[in-house]
């Protein structure tokens, strides 16, 4: 019996010159950035401030700097497809094999979705969400990093399967009996269950703390009417999560059980049913198309009344859109497989549920053009990304009604117009949602702002680069072209697909930008201070503290009256000539301890996830008893809090004075 | 009309009269599908595009610099515009829901052509990775290329050998799923004799991109030519030779069989890996019949 399980040297792929050069450069710069922290001694303070850290503010921020690396992992995926279909046309193999091209779009979707897209809305909810609602954390803090890495341990998971092994290679759904052990008899699929199964139980504790945090704890006096659009969106998407995740999980243990123990779920021997599969897949997947896009909503309609001047034009359409979506994205599942020969009847109502799903964001658009009317628009970064929104989302939002339309569905299912379609909202959507937020945010996080022009270049880069690389794709679509080709004949489509190209590139130069923003930005901190807490004159309480809050976020939790409380309490402050007098006496505050329970959980999931991945029994074992002894030692911890002594809250606040006292 | 006028101008010059693709269709079902593309869109361009000209127009109105737009602080609410921006979006889905539920049934892939021609079956099979034709009133079969009278109703039956794939002929219309252990319906007709190519729509594994093949639609007199040509040639079509067809193989040059082993599809149907179960194969098409 071997102890390694199916584990061995031949593993790593050798003699694909691509895969270990890209393995060979990620490995580099990983012992590169480990090289220069042991070298300056930044270990401790890592540990202490960041890895450790519970502190909702810093595990949001997390959270955006994995999502961001996905983005560029995700992305070069991205390239290498559109350099392939840009040449391997009329005969030509292009420059990736088949198993190869078949891998990296598979990881390409999973990693966007999974690990680029949500990582991002995740760690602005968990940055945002408790400065909102004027509260000093979230419900349960430690389990919060415990979400935190186990979304870590299931992107780790995903990156090594480029030096030790191979990915799926069934498409970033894996539909049975493709993914089943008899057509994948490798690791791959094994990789991106167990990757997604990890990380998605950390996407289910996510879920459940801040359901939990946004019903109990808002500050006193938000009712539920009172708090900000971001923080419903955010509850709505809380909710799908807590409510569709389970789903995935469900799904994806059964055809673990398929691959593992001979089970037949989804495998026609034994009577299983694979259209049972796609159900329940996209059970999950449709709504899971709502938790990316509904937090995006919620940063739009932030950035545009805040850069408005005004209040959200229609607040309770706007609540009662969100949560119209909330319930319907569960009823339209179908529609991604219409071509499954359901009859006209079942059809024809998924189609039409579909549409339904388009009135209340019809109305979100339409609320946001009369928040801007009347206002003083200012077309600044967050701005220009939420124009840029409403342009590209409405054209993606159309499109996608047109395939809600079950007959031009059947021509058009599968093809470059679907994805040009999901890409069309998802980027148009989540992506410029999370870019917005991101230039909105930045300064709260950090303390000063981002620079406005590289951060300008990054949006047209971005805007016309979009246009240029997906807009060909819905002519290609028409034309007949299906997605997922490694090679084509026709060599009319050609120039279409180099045109797409051309787009990637361009958005690659958006990314540039991006990055050039935030070194310049670094680099001239100290010009671009935000000594205020309020840098863009902004309605909502996490303005009322300093950027960046501290520790405690509120050494006072505010009393809130109405909607937009920290601009009610500014207007306030004017007509009584002059800033509240701070209030002299603080009282101490309890906050969460540090914990490394999330980050050793994340540590022997990986352990676990890996050896099942490769059969290694013994180690799975282990790694399953080192998280339960994880579990236990946390159980049975005797202080879970810390006192921050009144005077040194008194010491910040004298030393902020920004922070106004209700 | 105006719809029309404004979809040709966006949909059709770029495309630049290229053909082969969706807008080209060669039969009912693609012209019925296209008709309800354009129609769908148009309805929908009418409140786009005035959409996306307001929300420029209104962004730019407003910038703070100019100051002679009207600054309305506290204009958060209109009863009037609310019931404007749900019933906008809420009339627009009305009309395009009509058209996808009467689409959804006149266009239903089960649904018979109606047409004075009897309809010709064609079982089809996908494989790892090729796609079999089988003729079962012809008693034939062929491999990566698909033999139609011009004209005439076409029957389809769809099942798959192992994994799961989309029979997609863009411009005859409707794709749809191929399943093992399950029998799929398709109608579809080539009203005009021609060459159109056909493929999988749905990923399949590594010989996925070649899963193509041609649909020569020929006249009804030349397909009775093909048919008793294709009697006198090739390999006969039994559990021997499918479980030779049915190895994975990528890019296969299409061949036709001579002949049939009665109840084929029926064996695949209930035995989808292995065609072994060769009659006296009990069919089990009833239990996944949809």
């Amino acid at each position: 019996m071997n102890l390694l399980g199916k584990l061995s040297w031949s593993a790593i792929p050798y003699d694909q010159p691509i895969i270990m050069g890209a393995s060979a450069m990620m490995i580099v710069g990983v012992l590169l950035v480990l090289a220069l922290v042991t070298l300056k001694g930044w270990w401790p303070y890592l540990w202490h401030e960041w890895l450790t850290s519970v502190d909702h503010k810093r595990i949001g921020v997390m959270y955006i700097v994995l999502a961001l690396l996905m983005l560029l992992r995700g992305f070069a995926d991205a390239i290498m497809m559109r350099s392939q279909q840009a040449v391997a046309a009329a005969g030509a193999q292009g420059y990736l094999p088949p198993e190869h091209f078949d891998q990296i779009f598979s990881a390409h979707g999973t990693i966007m979705i999974f690990f680029m897209a949500m990582p991002f809305m995740i760690g602005l909810m968990n940055f945002v969400v408790p400065l909102q609602l004027g509260i000093r954390d979230v419900a349960f803090p430690t389990l919060n990093s415990v979400s935190l890495w186990l979304t870590a341990s299931g992107i780790l998971l995903t990156n090594i399967s480029l030096v030790v092994g191979e990915f799926a290679k069934t498409g970033w759904v894996a539909y049975p009996p493709l993914s089943e052990l008899q057509y994948s008899p490798g690791v791959g699929v094994d990789y991106y269950l167990w990757a997604l199964q990890i990380s998605g139980i950390g996407t289910l504790l996510t879920g459940i703390n801040f359901v939990t945090t946004i019903l109990k704890m808002r500050a006193p006096g938000m009712s539920y009417m009172r708090m900000p659009v971001f923080c419903w969106t955010a509850l709505a998407t809380n909710l799908l999560i807590v409510a569709a995740f389970p789903v995935l999980t469900a799904t994806f243990a059964m055809l673990l059980l398929d691959r593992y123990l001979g089970f037949h779920f989804f495998s026609f021997e034994g009577q299983g049913n694979q259209m049972m599969y796609v159900n329940l897949f996209w059970v999950w997947g449709h709504p899971e198309v709502y938790i990316l896009v509904l937090p995006a909503f919620g940063v739009f309609s932030e950035v545009i009344s805040t850069f408005s001047g005004k209040p959200l034009f229609g607040y309770r359409s706007m609540v009662a859109a969100t949560m119209a979506i909330c319930v319907l994205s569960f009823l339209v599942w179908l529609h991604h497989f219409f071509t499954m020969g359901a009859g006209a009847d079942v059809n024809g109502f998924f189609g039409i549920m579909t549409m339904i799903i388009a009135v209340p964001t019809g109305v979100k658009i339409f609320n946001w053009l009369f928040t801007m009317w009347g206002g003083r628009v200012r077309f600044t970064v967050p701005v220009l990304w939420s124009l840029g929104f409403m342009v590209t989302f409405v054209i993606g939002g159309m499109t996608g009604v047109l395939m809600a339309v079950p007959p031009a569905d059947f021509q058009v299912h599968n093809s470059l117009f679907l994805v040009a379609h999901f890409h069309n909202v998802i980027i148009g959507g989540t992506v410029f949602g999370a870019m917005a937020g991101y230039n909105y945010w930045f300064p709260k996080a950090f303390g000063f702002t981002l620079d406005e022009r590289w951060g300008k270049a990054s949006f047209w880069c971005w805007l016309v680069g979009f246009y240029l690389a997906f807009m060909p794709l819905y002519v290609l679509g028409l034309m007949g072209m299906t997605r997922r080709m490694q090679h084509y004949d026709d060599a009319s489509w050609q120039p279409w697909l180099v045109a797409a190209a051309v787009g990637a590139v361009v958005i690659l130069l958006g990314i540039a930008c991006q990055i050039v923003q935030l070194v310049v930005s670094i680099r001239t901190r100290e010009a671009r201070r935000d000594v205020t807490g309020d840098p863009w004159n902004g309605r909502t309480l996490e303005w009322a503290t300093p950027s960046p809050p501290p520790a405690w976020n509120f050494a006072v939790l505010p009393h809130v009256g109405d909607k937009d409380a920290y601009w009610l309490r500014k207007q306030a402050a004017r007509m009584s000539q002059g800033q509240v007098a701070p209030a002299g006496d603080y009282a101490p505050i309890e906050m969460p301890k540090n914990s490394a329970t999330g980050f050793v959980t994340a540590f022997f999931a990986v352990v676990t996830g890996f050896a099942l991945i490769w059969h290694v029994w013994w180690m799975a074992a282990l790694g399953a008893f080192g998280a339960f002894v994880t579990f236990l030692v946390f159980a049975f911890r005797e202080h879970d809090e810390v006192e921050i002594p009144a005077s040194v809250i008194a010491q910040f606040a004298r030393a902020h004075p920004a922070e106004a006292v209700p | 009309m105006r719809c029309r006028v404004i979809l040709l101008l966006i949909v059709m010059l770029p495309l630049g009269g290229c053909s082969q693709g969706v807008l080209d269709p060669h039969g009912p079902i693609a012209s019925g599908e296209r008709q309800i593309l354009f129609n769908s869109l148009g309805i929908m361009l009418a409140i786009v595009i005035p959409t996306i000209i307001a929300t420029l127009g209104v962004a730019w109105w407003f910038r703070a610099t100019n100051r002679r737009a009207a600054y309305l602080p506290d204009f958060e609410y209109s009863g009037a515009l609310e019931l404007l921006v749900w019933s906008i979006p809420a009339m627009t889905v009305l009309l395009v829901g009509g058209v996808a539920w009467v689409g959804a049934h006149d266009l239903d892939p089960r649904r018979p052509i109606s047409s004075t021609v009897k309809p010709l079956t064609v079982q089809v099979v996908s494989l790892d990775w090729k796609w079999l034709f089988i003729y079962p009133e012809q008693g034939i079969a062929s491999v990566n290329h698909l033999t139609v009278p011009a004209g005439t109703p076409i029957s389809f039956e769809l099942t798959s050998s192992s994994v799961m794939n989309s029979f997609f002929v863009p411009q005859l219309g409707s794709q749809i799923y191929t399943m093992s252990g399950m029998t799929t319906r398709l109608q579809l007709q080539a009203d005009h004799p021609g060459t159109y190519p056909g493929l999988s729509a749905n990923y399949s594994g590594a010989g996925f991109a070649d899963m193509r093949f041609a649909v020569d639609a020929v006249p009804a007199g030349q397909f009775a030519q093909w048919v008793s040509a294709a009697r006198n040639s090739g390999p006969a079509l039994d559990a021997a030779s499918y479980a030779d067809l049915a190895r994975p193989s990528q890019a296969v040059a299409p061949f036709t069989y001579r002949s049939v082993a009665s109840g084929l599809f029926n064996a695949i149907l209930s035995a989808p890996s292995t065609a072994n179960a060769l009659p006296p194969a009990r069919s089990m098409s009833q239990r996944t019949e949809r």
